[in-house]
């Protein structure tokens, strides 16, 4: 059976000298490298259900008055979008628990990505020849943030409808286009045309998906292209990669994982509620909820917006208003240095030998001490983004948490790098824990044994 | 079964065929959302148990080592693909004019491209700049009750909008009687926008004590008493003031619409 089918497929394609060294490719055998691997099937969890819920779901924003199963709102006026959501919620047999698997994989999916950068920069793997993938991966971060966006907007719940509001006054405090930025995507003023929906739809559910499939495609052949990087160890050098053979070793550990990451995502979907949209109620324009909260990868936007300076420029009849500055400008500065990050290093330390044997931490002290100066600035920020659930709590007014917050925008990154970067290099001195040594044992002329060190 | 770990194995994917079939079951009564969710994470769960048997006892451990030998080409291959390049370069370029009407026509196309962009939305024109009061217009809250001068007890707020445009969310606006001797106000009443001069949320929190006016989104303050300036938060101008009077028959109406733009600021604000 087998053996017809490979045949059957290498006299059309002659796929079988591929599939032959294929099935024997390299996978290293180290934890953070399946982190990636999470990533990709909780985008397999959201392409699934995702489907299940478009074909179940109304984008419209016209005005419709709810009558269902869920009383508390029977009777009152709501967007097509909302009642759609709340029938989702309610009426459709199990369409809850796949709205909240669909929200825990967007969840797990950005975090996902979150560490897998992380382990990806601290480790160097982003080095020459992988520049070009370590940019693909921050297109495709931005990406997922765009879809995660876009799919919080749907359900035209309160909060969401406010998040859009506050998005729609950052685009507007962009100079010279802005305005005209906002009517033509938004197709008029706050509170927008009804198509706005419709829009956020086929973003969500075409544009964003299709290009993130695209980039995860070439994120992919780029990697498979070029092979895994590896942690130093016994065999391993610059020029080879050692690790379990695609199939069956790796291939059965990785569908493993696969059926894990589901199963982790379908339970949290089962037991722990995620955006009740039902108890926020519709979008009105004129009314708010309070403490507010986005989604979690959101937040740093959020508190940016939160701790800025009331700092606006006028000048010649124009207006630069101070959302720009963490709303626009931030992001742009932040995601431009990670974008050419490795040219960046590239430049200051003047290494741009290929490399195949990845850094710890500590062997790059200054890099760390980067790394993590930027996790603890954005760590700053997205505490700050939930300054007013943090005043309610502690008792403190929430103009002073915005307050210190702000100092620690400045403060936390410093104190972060200097940490860091002395951390890194007392481990590098004293080599941290040091693995027991491996020696080789040979036997001598004179009967004893000789010990040889294994590098 | 041979191996006493394979039972393990066997028993995970038993887990798995029960547990498909109890999600079908509870799907078809219709079970909770709790119910169903276990029932499926369980037969997925038993797949990962299956799974991880099969790879740790019965595929046997092995090691392989790949070479990097793909990249970069070899020194010939890199120069034959630079000189096709090049010739090709030449090929085109020979004509300077051909060349520079192609990054013309590009460049046109590219421009003609972007026009139908223009269709997604209308002109801002003066949109920002106004909103739906005028002399003379009524204030009524979201209930379509009109405002008299006896209505709001002092020291509350109520949402209201311009009498046929309940809901309309440029003209959303607070008001709030104040006691007496505090601020500028007709009849202890004082008009403010209610989308938020930083990012445009409803400024919502009313605190009555302090006469200040909170928006719940970054926590901007507002000054009711003093024409509704900034008192902290990253709000970077006041909330326009409404300007009030009350008409003949003792209703609250506006004396014209906003002196200045409300909401966020924008590029043509100036």
């Amino acid at each position: 059976m087998t053996r017809h089918l490979v045949e059957w497929l290498d006299d059309r394609l002659g796929s079988a000298r591929f599939m032959k060294h294929a099935l024997r490719k390299a996978f290293p055998d180290h934890w953070s490298f399946m982190l990636g691997e999470i990533n990709l099937y909780c985008f397999i969890v959201l392409l699934l259900t995702g489907t299940f819920l478009a074909f179940n779901f109304d984008p419209a924003l016209n005005t419709v008055v709810y009558h269902g199963p869920y009383r508390l709102l029977n009777g009152v006026a709501m967007s097509a979008a909302y009642a759609s959501a709340l029938r989702l919620s309610f009426a459709v047999n199990a369409g809850l628990l796949i709205r909240q698997i669909h929200h825990w994989a967007a969840l797990l999916f950005v975090a996902g990505i979150t560490i897998h950068m992380a382990r990806v920069f601290f480790t160097g793997a982003f080095r020459n020849p992988r520049e070009l993938n370590w940019m693909v991966g921050i297109i495709l971060f931005l990406a997922v943030l765009g879809e995660g966006f876009t799919g919080y907007s749907l359900p035209d719940d309160l909060l969401s409808g406010i998040g859009l509001r506050i998005a729609d006054s950052v685009l507007l405090s962009v100079p010279v286009v802005g305005t005209w930025a906002s009517f033509l995507l938004l197709g008029g003023a706050f509170p927008y045309s009804d198509q706005v929906g419709l829009r956020l739809f086929s973003a969500h559910v075409f544009a964003l998906p299709a290009a993130i499939a695209t980039l995860i495609a070439i994120h992919l052949a780029i990697l498979w292209r070029q092979k895994h990087t590896q942690f130093p160890g016994p065999r391993r050098t610059e020029d080879n990669v050692v690790g379990s053979p695609l199939f069956p070793n790796y291939a059965v550990k990785s569908l493993a994982l696969g059926c894990a990451t589901t199963a982790v995502l379908v339970a949290l979907g089962a037991f722990v509620q995620i955006n009740p949209i039902w108890l926020f109620g519709p979008y009105n324009s004129y009314q708010a909820a309070s403490p507010a909260q986005p989604d979690w990868y959101i937040g740093w936007l959020d508190g940016a917006l939160r701790i800025s300076f009331p700092w606006a420029l006028h000048f010649f009849g124009h207006m630069i208003p101070s959302p720009f500055f963490p709303g626009v400008l931030l992001p742009f500065v932040l995601f431009g240095a990670l974008f050419l990050w490795p040219f960046i290093e590239q430049a200051i330390t003047g290494d741009r030998r290929p490399h195949q044997l990845l850094d710890r931490p500590r062997d790059a002290p200054w890099r760390t001490a980067v790394g993590v100066a930027i996790f603890m600035l954005a760590l700053d920020l997205t505490l700050a983004g939930s300054g007013d659930v943090q005043a309610r709590y502690l008792h403190v007014p929430v103009n002073v948490i915005n307050l210190s917050y702000r100092a620690g925008f400045i403060g936390a990154p410093i104190l972060g790098f200097i940490v860091a970067y002395i951390v890194a290099n007392e481990l590098r001195k004293t080599n941290g824990l040091q693995k027991s040594k491996r020696v080789r044992l040979r036997r001598n002329k004179r009967g004893g044994f000789d010990e040889e060190t294994i590098p | 079964m041979k191996r006493h770990e394979e039972w393990v194995t066997a028993i995970a994917l038993g887990v798995a065929i029960l547990a498909s079939f109890g999600f079908m079951f509870s799907y078809v009564v219709h079970a909770s959302t709790q119910i169903e969710g276990m029932a499926l994470a369980i037969a997925i769960f038993g797949f990962v148990i299956a799974a991880l048997g099969w790879s740790s006892w019965m595929i046997k451990r092995d090691q392989v080592v790949d070479r990097i030998d793909e990249y970069p080409s070899d020194e010939t291959d890199r120069r034959l693909a630079c000189s096709e390049l090049q010739q090709t370069q030449v090929d085109v370029s020979r004509s300077g004019v051909l060349t520079k009407l192609l990054s013309v026509a590009l460049g046109a196309f590219g421009l003609a491209a972007l026009f139908p962009f223009r269709s997604w939305g209308p002109a801002p024109g003066k949109t920002l700049f106004s909103t739906k009061w005028k002399t003379g217009t009524r204030l009524v809250r979201s209930n379509g009750n009109l405002v008299t001068k006896d209505e709001l007890n002092v020291d509350s707020a109520v949402t209201v909008f311009p009498e046929g445009a309940i809901g309309d969310a440029a003209s959303q606006t607070v008001l709030i009687r104040l006691p007496d001797g505090l601020g500028a106000t007709v009849h202890g009443y004082v008009a403010y926008s209610k989308v938020c001069t930083h990012a445009g949320c409803p400024v919502a929190l009313y605190r009555a004590a302090a006469h200040q006016l909170l928006c719940p989104c970054h926590q901007s303050i507002f000054d009711v008493v003093d024409a509704g300036k900034v008192l902290s938060g990253p709000a970077d101008h006041a909330l326009p003031q409404l300007p009030l009077e009350i008409d003949s028959h003792g209703f609250l109406c506006a004396v014209g619409d906003y002196p200045v733009p409300i909401g966020p600021g924008f590029w043509e604000r100036g």
